[in-house]
């Protein structure tokens, strides 16, 4: 049965939550226009109110039907075919509902109602022109699930998750002779997002996404109301706020980038990291400036400009990853579902209207009498907020390359340009220098700020610089730094921890309310460093000295052969030196979902096509008996892990199983395993696996006949047949009374290892049975076929495949913990100045409402 | 001359090394005709090349070698380009995993003198369900 209903509520829903956003835009401008009655001012935002509550109703309505129509698997639903499985475990059925671009717009505009809804209740005073701004962006984004086609114009707006899959896909030629077909399971999600944070991260990217839209709608209402200085109380605990989750979101994308999806490491410049890190940059400027905006009026209109630009910066970053602009340049943008037209309207709305009412007002903007002098705390901020933004400006200006293509074609010209070839190089060839500085302004600035250093008393930075001088040359000396910049960078933010922590510990003096600033920065601070020495000094251990490069071309030998032999192959079971471990790849293991680790993939049988497999033997693990011979299990059908073990020079042994996996949408794809230890990470995976589900080819069966004693030639190893015994077991076969079998012992040699192969031959109810032994080491099948009484002599059938082998690397990656260790510490810093700015917000709110109260009692005798 | 004047010629000037070095650093898209006039005219610049697999009339991919157990960081190909010239190819790392299913291949690097040198491929494959959609993956040659 095809389930129509909650389709169409859906898309009733979406209809009702743009009209009444539209209608919420509209009602509260008429209750702050000027032009309104002040009678009905009252009225209006009563009714705007309402709206926006209807809004939020059937926001909650479309979230509702979109899980409810994933979460019962209705695959006659493109969304949920496309997106979600059967055996898709609970977690990832409710994250594959932001998987695609409508459910991604779904869970911003979810995020910007409860924003709404949280502004509305705790500032009143606000919220006529705030709630205008939030509810036409509410507008904009609704529109983007719209799925309405303006008949006559052919035009489509917006693009709707609840589409079914034969509106969707109606070229299939299914529909024809059923057009009520419903797919048994669906795509499922892709495996690589298959991870906790697939469920973490994209709810906090868009939540930091969504929290942009609170200091600039404090900002336009600030401009438009007139309150110009008076908008920064209320923006600036949301503007703290935003740049924590916005912060922590990518973040957590950089972390999940480095444990699972092996984009060779936790940054990559990738268009789509670089166009959310921007407008993290400017936000954290815009912060700066805020803070000091109530005293100087430079910074007040930068503070104009720059909440305006970060959110500007927001919609820039969506249009460039949703319009299909990005094209080849990104490795995870979404595809075009043409929206780009939309999405440059709406980013085109919000330039024009912020831009053009920050115009119109700037003559009320108030100016400085004299210019800010060098000494001033004003100054050195200031200065750490433009660094910021030049920072983000130049990532911002290689980013946008694509866009320029775009440009140049739209005016008829083509300009085929590339992003650079090296984008690491290029990009720190400004950002080392600007975060060089960023890092020292920090100490600078925190010395200014608390007056613990000015004009005529300098000297006071002289034993902070001293200690940064004394331990920089340790770490320098320790570390091996030889890179200039390297140097410059490790020094600036040594002293930045040095310069923060003096503060926090003299002037603070432990009071956890100011300490916001110092302990973020001392978090930035290490988090450089972490930087530094894991991306700067990442070592590959996994350097092909094997002997078994082609050494007769030149091509290998110049650069005194270290021309890129950074993979290793293992052949399985055979163990090879690299650096000071000795390597030996074991075995491939599966994961079932209801067993603690992985088991060896022979245990099981897997079932094509399913998420079952059936246990080959019992299935023991740690001395508990999880599955009977026979038994069906739930695994990861698409998970392979390649048990590598390392044994260290000590002999002491550890294992690492780095994953394959294989899914016929996206091939094989390979994510790391790491070896964690406290300075170090050794991150390891697999650059290329055989398919383990594809057994290899067999050559043609060739056939030996020899003697006991006797050597041949298999796969060009040599083979001797030591013995032929009587056996009581055979694997697989039940032996009667009257049975008999044999087995051949044959002794196959290798370099550097013996292997026996014991094939059997049985008789069994007078008739006779061959077992073959199969050996994945060698690629060698063989098949005990004749026991000739007269000539003593036995023939046996052999195959000979392809040697199962990986290819892998391994990095080290030193004090990456350093890393992790300031991730926190900036957070934290950042929710002590959130927690700090709201209170000092809500005490603020309390005397103003104070204040109004008392004011009508003045009034009552006057008017008596 | 007031500070901000000084501070804002720096800003300016910042920004135009900014812009100066992005178009700089920025490559090209050509074709291999092209990209062999630039390296005999000494140009160092990495340059993007796209292209197609060369295959015979059954599909079958031709002149692609690979060898794990003689080399894992040795992987030849030979690519079309848009203008159908047949290129050899050299990738100094281990061949991208659904390589022989990538409709679009795009590669990153240099003309040396009788081969293309890969730097990075990007590859452009088709999804199996949805033939609309192209999904595009990276890789990169490792450098030590």
């Amino acid at each position: 049965m095809i389930h129509t209903i909650y389709g169409d509520a859906g898309r009733l829903f979406v209809i009702v939550a743009f009209v009444s956003a539209l209608v919420a835009t509209f009602a509260y401008f008429k209750s702050v226009i000027s032009s309104t009655r002040l009678d009905d001012v009252p009225v209006w935002k009563r009714f705007a109110r309402g709206a926006f509550f209807l809004h939020a109703a059937a926001v909650a309505g479309v979230v509702f039907c979109l899980y409810w129509i994933i979460g019962n698997h209705y695959f006659e639903y493109h969304y949920a075919w496309d997106n979600s499985s059967l055996s898709l475990p609970t977690e990832y059925v409710i994250s594959s509902f932001w998987q695609d671009q409508e459910g991604s717009f779904l869970l911003w505009i979810f995020w910007n109602v409860v924003l709404g809804l949280v502004l509305i209740v705790t500032n009143r005073s606000w919220e006529g022109p705030v709630m205008a701004i939030f509810a036409l962006v509410q507008a904009f984004l609704a529109s983007m699930i719209l799925g309405v086609v303006i008949p006559g114009l052919d035009l489509k707006i917006g693009s709707t998750p609840f589409l079914l899959l034969r509106e969707a896909l109606p070229d299939i030629p299914v529909w024809q002779t059923n057009p009520n077909f419903i797919p048994k399971d669906g795509n499922g999600l892709n495996p690589l997002l298959q991870n906790y944070w697939m469920v973490i991260h994209p709810p906090t990217l868009f939540l930091g996404f969504a929290t942009t839209l609170i200091p600039f709608s404090f900002a336009m209402a600030g401009l438009w109301t007139k309150k110009v200085t008076e908008w920064i109380r209320p923006a600036l605990p949301w503007a703290l706020f935003s740049a924590m989750i916005l912060g922590v979101g990518i973040l957590m994308g950089a972390y999940w980038a480095y444990e699972t999806l092996n984009f060779g490491g936790y940054w990559n410049w990738d268009p789509v990291e670089n166009t959310s890190f921007v407008p993290w940059l400017v936000l954290v400027g815009t912060i700066h400036v805020m803070i000091i905006g109530r005293k100087n009026a430079t910074a007040l209109k930068t503070s104009f400009i720059l909440a305006i630009a970060t959110f500007v910066m927001i919609l820039y970053s969506t249009f460039m990853t949703r319009s299909g602009v990005l094209g080849n340049a990104s490795v995870h943008s979404f595809t075009d579902l043409g929206l780009s037209g939309q999405l440059l309207i709406y980013l085109m709305t919000f330039v024009v209207l912020s831009v053009g009412l920050l115009i119109y007002r700037w003559k009320l903007l108030p100016s400085d009498e004299k210019e800010v002098s060098t000494y001033s705390p004003e100054f050195w901020i200031f200065i750490g907020a433009t660094l910021l933004c030049l920072a983000g400006f130049q990532i911002l200006a290689t980013t946008s390359i694509p866009v320029y293509n775009a440009i140049a074609e739209g005016f008829g010209k083509i300009l085929n340009l590339a992003l650079p070839t090296d984008p690491i190089e290029h990009y720190n060839k400004f950002q080392i220098w600007f975060f060089a500085l960023i890092t020292a302004l920090t100490g600078i600035g925190q010395f200014f700020w608390w007056k613990r250093t000015g004009e005529g008393k300098l000297s006071t930075l002289y034993p902070p610089l001293l200690i940064t001088l004394i331990l920089s040359a340790v770490f320098i000396t320790l570390g091996e730094v030889r890179t200039i910049s390297y140097i410059v960078l490790l020094t600036a933010a040594v002293f930045s921890i040095v310069a923060n922590g003096t503060i926090l510990l003299n002037i603070i003096g432990g009071s956890y309310k100011l300490s916001g600033g110092a302990v973020s920065h001392i978090g930035l601070a290490l988090m450089l460093i972490g930087i530094l020495f894991s991306s700067g000094y990442t070592r590959v251990i996994s350097l092909n000295n094997s002997g078994l490069m082609i050494s007769r071309s030149e091509e290998f030998t110049k650069n005194d052969n270290k021309e890129n032999k950074e993979n290793v192959t293992l052949w399985l079971n055979k163990p090879s030196q690299m650096g000071k471990f000795m390597l030996t790849w074991r075995d491939v293991r599966v994961e079932p979902r209801y067993v603690p680790g992985y088991i060896p993939k022979g245990w099981v049988e897997i079932i094509e096509n399913d998420f079952h497999a059936v246990a080959l033997r019992d299935i023991v693990v740690e001395d508990k008996t999880y599955y009977k011979t026979g038994d069906t299990l739930e695994i990861y059908p698409e998970n392979f892990y390649y048990e590598i073990e390392y044994r260290e020079p000590s002999g002491k042994i550890f294992t690492l199983y780095p994953r394959a996996q294989i899914n016929p949408r996206m091939g094989l794809i390979s994510s790391p395993d790491i070896q964690r230890k406290y300075n170090k990470d050794l991150y390891t995976y697999v650059s290329m696996v055989t398919n383990p589900l594809d057994e290899g080819k067999w050559s043609a069966t060739e056939e030996f006949t020899v003697a006991m004693k006797d050597t041949f030639f298999v796969n060009d190893y040599v083979a001797i047949l030591d013995n032929v015994v009587r056996t009581d077991q055979v694997d697989g076969v039940q032996l009667g009374e009257n049975d008999a079998a044999v087995k051949a012992i044959i002794r196959v040699l290798d370099t550097d290892h013996e292997y026996v192969l014991d094939p059997s031959f049985v008789i069994r109810n007078r008739t006779v049975g061959r077992k073959a032994q199969v050996s994945n080491e060698l690629g060698l099948r063989i098949q005990f076929n004749e026991i000739n009484p007269q000539t003593g002599k036995f023939t046996f059938a052999v195959n000979t495949k392809q040697r199962d082998f990986i290819v892998m690397k391994a990095l080290e990656k030193p004090l990456i913990n350093v890393l992790w260790l300031g991730t926190f510490v900036l957070t934290l810093g950042f929710l002590m100045a959130t927690v700090r700015r709201f209170r000092d917000f809500f005490k603020n709110q309390k005397r103003e409402l104070v204040a109004e109260t008392v004011k009508p009692k003045k009034r009552t005798p006057q008017q008596v | 001359m007031k500070k901000s004047h000084i501070f804002g010629i720096g800003i300016i000037a910042v920004a135009i090394a900014i812009i100066v070095s992005t178009a700089g650093d920025a490559s090209t898209y050509v074709n291999f005709t092209q990209a062999e006039k630039m390296a005999t005219n000494g140009n160092k610049g990495s340059i993007h090349v796209v292209g197609k697999l060369k295959k015979d009339a059954s599909g079958v991919i031709q002149e692609m070698a690979y060898q794990p157990e003689i080399d894992p960081n040795y992987f030849v190909f030979t690519l079309m380009d848009n203008d159908n010239r047949a290129q050899k190819v050299v990738y100094r790392s281990p061949k991208p995993q659904d390589f022989d299913k990538s409709e679009q291949v795009v590669v990153i690097g240099k003309m040396e003198k009788d081969h293309f040198e890969a730097e990075k491929i990007l590859l452009k494959c088709p999804s199996k369900y949805n033939n609309e959609k192209l999904e595009t993956t990276e890789y990169q040659a490792a450098q030590l």
